[in-house]
């Protein structure tokens, strides 16, 4: 992977995102997985955003926008043009954020998994609106200050735990699901590979921090992707045929507020605001763990 | 807008946002000491930009490109990369 030169690499140069940002280090990690012989259908959103300022695109593979909310139905039908077409070997990639994904394209989403199209849909999750300026998102975690969930004198921020969009993706009973991290390349890119290797729906989200949007420098970006997991906070599973497997754990977990602490958006909570999540945490990896023993 | 748009909005120039040098925005710009670079290609893995190669001489970043976020200098286990004001 590090052989291939910088003129070639599959999401050009000059994109518009922040500088530090997560989401492209993303795309950049997929394109590389998924190679040349791929079209992408991307919902609205930072990256579509920021990878398109019209007349420019910084695509080097086929890629088409239609709505905020379909994505995943775009992407089904380039699937099924492309299968008349005699192009099955084609790999299709829907692509949104986690408003895309978990609010807004949810029922797209839900459709394109139950249909069983042969598509691979990415999540890249900064949990929240980043692109309109932080708005809480069902993706965003509990005790997250953003513009519409406010920290202040009467509220410790978002009040809803984040909403497990791949679990509810794995329970369409699709052949393929999994969670991944920028952190981790290889693993995310391993994934990539093989849910793109296996035909049928397939899910995947990839966790990526956003230095605006969470409040950190923007050289910390991979220093938070990394803490989310070695916290426990984010787990690197994969779902195949029903059967989960944990495809990477910290050999000892982090506190919690290591991950916390330096990000803005956590800068309010109290101790028994963090020691909640702490317990939360604890709770949500055993209850995967059950789940890989099964 | 005077231009002409075209029909669906298709942009028919793969890539040609690399017309666009992203490079203006960094305050902050990396150097990159080829005596300590390994080539391990950990810095190439993690920029947003996708501008890091591995040359013959060690890691070389398109400063045209770069906002400058200082990621590479994070990750870099070598401590090869470090950051400094840009000159303008």
């Amino acid at each position: 992977m590090n052989n291939i030169p910088a003129p070639n690499e599959l999401l050009a140069p000059g994109h518009r995102t922040c500088a530090g940002c997560g989401a492209a280090i993303a795309i950049r990690q997929m394109l590389r997985a998924a190679g040349k012989n791929t079209v992408v259908c991307e919902a609205t959103g930072c990256m579509e955003v920021t990878s398109t300022p019209y007349p420019e695109t910084s695509w080097r593979v086929p890629w088409i926008h239609v709505t905020f909310e379909n994505a995943a139905a775009v992407a089904s039908g380039v699937r099924e043009a492309l299968n008349r077409l005699g192009k099955e070997d084609v790999n299709v990639i829907a692509l949104a954020g986690d408003g895309g994904t978990a609010d807004i394209g949810f029922q797209c989403l839900s459709g394109m998994l139950e249909r069983g199209h042969n598509v691979l849909y990415v999540m890249y999750d900064n949990e929240a609106y980043m692109n309109t300026g932080v708005q809480r998102s069902s993706s965003t975690p509990w005790g997250a200050s953003t513009t519409t969930s406010p920290a202040g004198k009467v509220s410790h921020g978002k009040d809803e735990w984040k909403k497990n969009v791949a679990m509810i993706a794995a329970a369409h009973g699709v052949p393929y699901v999994a969670t991944a991290s920028i952190g981790y390349p290889e693993d995310f890119q391993n994934k990539i590979k093989k849910a793109l290797s296996i035909k049928g729906a397939k899910f995947i989200q990839v966790h990526c921090p956003c230095p605006i949007g969470w409040g950190f420098d923007t050289s910390d970006t991979i220093k938070y992707a990394k803490l989310a997991v070695e916290t426990g906070l984010w787990a690197l599973y994969e779902v195949e045929n029903g059967k989960l497997r944990i495809t990477y754990k910290p050999s000892e977990f982090k506190p919690v507020a290591e991950y916390l602490k330096g990000q803005k958006r956590f800068r309010h909570l109290k101790d028994d605001e963090i020691a909640y999540i702490q317990e939360r945490a604890r709770k949500d990896y055993e209850y995967l763990e059950r789940l890989q023993s099964l | 807008m005077t231009e002409e748009v075209t029909t669906g909005g298709v942009i028919y120039e793969p890539g040609n946002s690399a017309k666009t040098k992203t490079g203006g925005w960094r305050t902050f710009r990396p150097n990159f000491i080829h005596d300590k670079c390994k080539k391990c290609g950990i810095c190439v893995k993690f920029c947003p930009e996708g501008i890091i190669e591995i040359k013959e001489e060690g890691a070389v970043a398109d400063m045209d490109y770069c906002k400058g976020c200082g990621i590479c200098v994070k990750v870099c286990p070598f401590q090869a990369i470090e950051m400094e004001v840009e000159k303008k």
